[in-house]
């Protein structure tokens, strides 16, 4: 049974995408291991950790476009599961810190004995324990979302009042985790880690690792997203997003599917989370700014919506680009941003792959095609 | 309450208002198994509202709404009313455009409907052949691997014919099958709507159109400002004088 669902999700965009990313995987970390400094092919360890960042962001990427390019869920507040991942990896990054902190303390994070605190608050007591804060990383977005969407597609919010409220969400977690009294540093975030499972963080080695293990991790979310679509499930989802009450009548629980997808979903958000903090070495309140979210979208939209493949593309071109611009016109990057988002659909209204696809009819399947204007029933 | 138990669909004294608006006042009906019913009246008279009431998307203010005599569908939602034997062919056709026919086909066949279940989902020879068999009725053999966008009108009203049937119910509500239909398509229409009858199942048809109306040749019921008006054959109802009155005296 699993098999034969494993196997479905093997198209041939998604094995060539797959095979893509193990070369990536292999050869990048390869590079910086063995081939000497001045080689042309030699990956610094800095464009190691930037392109670790952007595979983590395009497994954020592939978690939006499982809802939004498939069941037509509009969430603009994908970067609050993102964000809660990389505190539940952030936390356990702290308590490995130990005594090696400003202050010493054993059991304390350093913010907590600034604050005079002296006792660990309940929800940071197993996460010294690795497993159980990779427990964290999947169950506290995945409940998050399984709530909230449990009681929003209960109640039928759909279309832009959803994306609303998805926004709200975001901004109403930022607004909690800049509290001190909220316990998870503030302000300030959580920072100076030191180990990872008892290697130093810092290490080239570790980072090789880091990098690794988030290219698998983002083959892996791929296939398991395109597993999800091409089963009939997947084909439910489709069926939600272009005809919802059609789905209904025909005696689907619409509001069930929703609530699975997404959960499933801000999983795959968290665990790009937690593959992101220990790679830039910090998470703060402002990873669930709005505007994070936001820009999800927009690699979603620039890479081709109910795609998959895509939102990888554009995640990794629209993060390059905005390394690039802030490097060289660093004022003028948001001009940028929002001109991609005017000029991007204007001119490439289905993506880069969608309208690749439609140049060569690469991969393109049926269900891969996003309505022009989805109309509700009735 | 022997008639009720004796029916497929039993409404009786269904009234709802929106916004002070009474869309049905006191709307009592009975069909019986197997039958077919043409359902007529001029626009406003109800008959959409009627069958969100029936298909559980709206619920009425008063009345009892019973299937097959003991089923209460006031307490249940769309998705458990449509598992009981309920399809309901809207009056726009509803595809899912972006499936090809056979999917829309495989997604309305009857199964189970978890999420859990439809996952882990894999085509069955049965399924094939049982999506063929449809594929004939509804005449779409040809353009099975199309997806849906790509269909004509008319054939869209088939497909959506079609995904009620695969869903084996029992009773199947039928809105304005034939609005913007060729005559040609209007007369395929009416002889698979008939064809659907023949096979056991309780078809309710509402339509504007008289003259597919006597192609279909059943019992007609006019409604009028959300309750019945007369009842009978088409020709006792075209020669009511209050049917006169609603259709021709303004």
């Amino acid at each position: 049974m699993i098999t034969s669902f494993l196997l479905g999700g093997l198209d041939r965009k998604t094995g060539i995408a797959i095979l893509v990313l193990a070369l990536i995987g292999i050869g990048v970390t390869y590079s910086n291991a063995f081939l000497a400094d001045a080689s042309p092919l030699h990956v610094s360890t800095g464009n190691m950790l930037l392109f670790g960042k952007y595979a983590a962001y395009a497994l954020l990427a592939v978690a939006l476009d499982l809802v939004w390019g498939y069941c037509g869920i509009l969430s603009l507040g994908h970067g609050a599961f993102f964000a809660l991942g990389g505190y539940a990896m952030g936390m356990y990054l702290m308590r490995q810190i130990g005594t090696r902190g400003v202050y010493a303390n054993p059991i304390l994070p350093d913010f907590m004995v600034f604050l005079n605190w002296k006792e660990l608050p309940f929800t940071w007591v197993f996460f010294d324990h690795f497993p159980y804060a990779m427990l964290m990383v999947l169950l506290i977005p995945g409940l998050l979302a399984f709530v909230f969407g449990w009681f929003a597609f209960r109640s039928r919010v759909t279309g832009v009042y959803l994306s609303i409220i998805t926004q709200a969400m975001t901004y109403a977690l930022l607004l909690a985790f800049f509290r001190n009294d909220m316990g998870f540093g503030g302000n300030n975030g959580l920072t100076d880690f030191k180990d990872v499972v008892g290697y130093n963080i810092q290490a080239d080695s570790t980072r090789r690792v880091l990098f690794a293990l988030t290219v698998g991790f983002l083959a892996v979310g791929l296939w398991l997203a395109s597993s999800i679509v091409n089963s009939k499930l997947g084909k439910v989802l489709i069926a939600i997003r272009d005809a919802e009450s059609r789905t209904r009548f025909i005696g689907y629980r619409v509001a069930e599917y929703k609530t699975v997808v997404f959960t499933v979903s801000a999983c795959m958000a968290g665990v790009a989370g937690a593959l992101y903090v220990p790679q830039v070495g910090i998470i703060n309140p402002s990873e669930f700014s709005p505007a994070n979210s936001i820009e999800a979208v927009i690699w979603v939209a620039v890479g081709g919506r109910g795609t998959l493949v895509g939102a990888i593309i554009g995640a990794v071109a629209v993060n390059w680009g905005k390394t690039w611009f802030t490097g060289v016109l660093p004022e003028f990057w948001l001009f940028a941003l929002g001109a991609l988002f005017v000029a991007g659909p204007l001119l490439l209204p289905k993506g880069i792959v969608g309208t690749l696809g439609g140049l060569f009819s690469f991969g393109n399947r049926p269900s891969r095609v996003v309505p022009t204007s989805p109309e509700p029933a009735e | 309450m022997d008639i009720a138990k004796n029916s497929i669909l039993y409404l009786d004294g269904v009234a709802v208002s929106f916004d002070g608006y009474k869309a049905l006042r006191g709307l009592s009906m009975v069909i019986g198994p197997g039958e077919m019913r043409a359902i007529i009246g001029p626009n406003g008279a109800g008959k959409t509202t009627m069958m969100d009431i029936i298909t559980g998307k709206t619920r009425p203010d008063e009345g009892e709404v019973l299937f097959e005599g003991s089923t209460d569908l006031t307490r249940l939602d769309e998705a458990e009313i449509a598992e009981l034997g309920i399809g309901r062919k809207f009056q726009k056709p509803t595809v899912f455009e972006s499936h090809t026919v056979r999917d829309n086909l495989l997604l309305a066949l009857k199964a189970d409907r978890t999420p859990f279940w439809t996952l882990f989902h894999r085509n069955t020879k049965d399924e094939d052949n049982r999506i063929d068999e449809l594929l004939s009725t509804i005449k779409l053999s040809h353009r099975a691997k199309d997806l849906a966008r790509n269909l004509s009108h008319g054939q869209k009203q088939w497909l959506e014919i079609g995904m009620l049937l695969a869903q084996e119910p029992k009773l199947l509500l039928v809105d304005e099958p034939v609005a913007g239909m060729t005559d040609a398509e209007t007369m395929e229409t009416a002889a698979l709507l008939r064809h659907i009858h023949k096979s056991g199942k309780s078809v309710v048809v509402v339509e504007h159109d008289m003259a597919f109306v006597r192609e279909l040749d059943v019992k007609v019921t006019v409604l009028h400002e959300g309750s019945v008006l007369s009842e009978g054959s088409i020709d006792h109802v075209a020669n009511d004088p209050k049917v006169i009155e609603v259709y021709l005296g303004r």
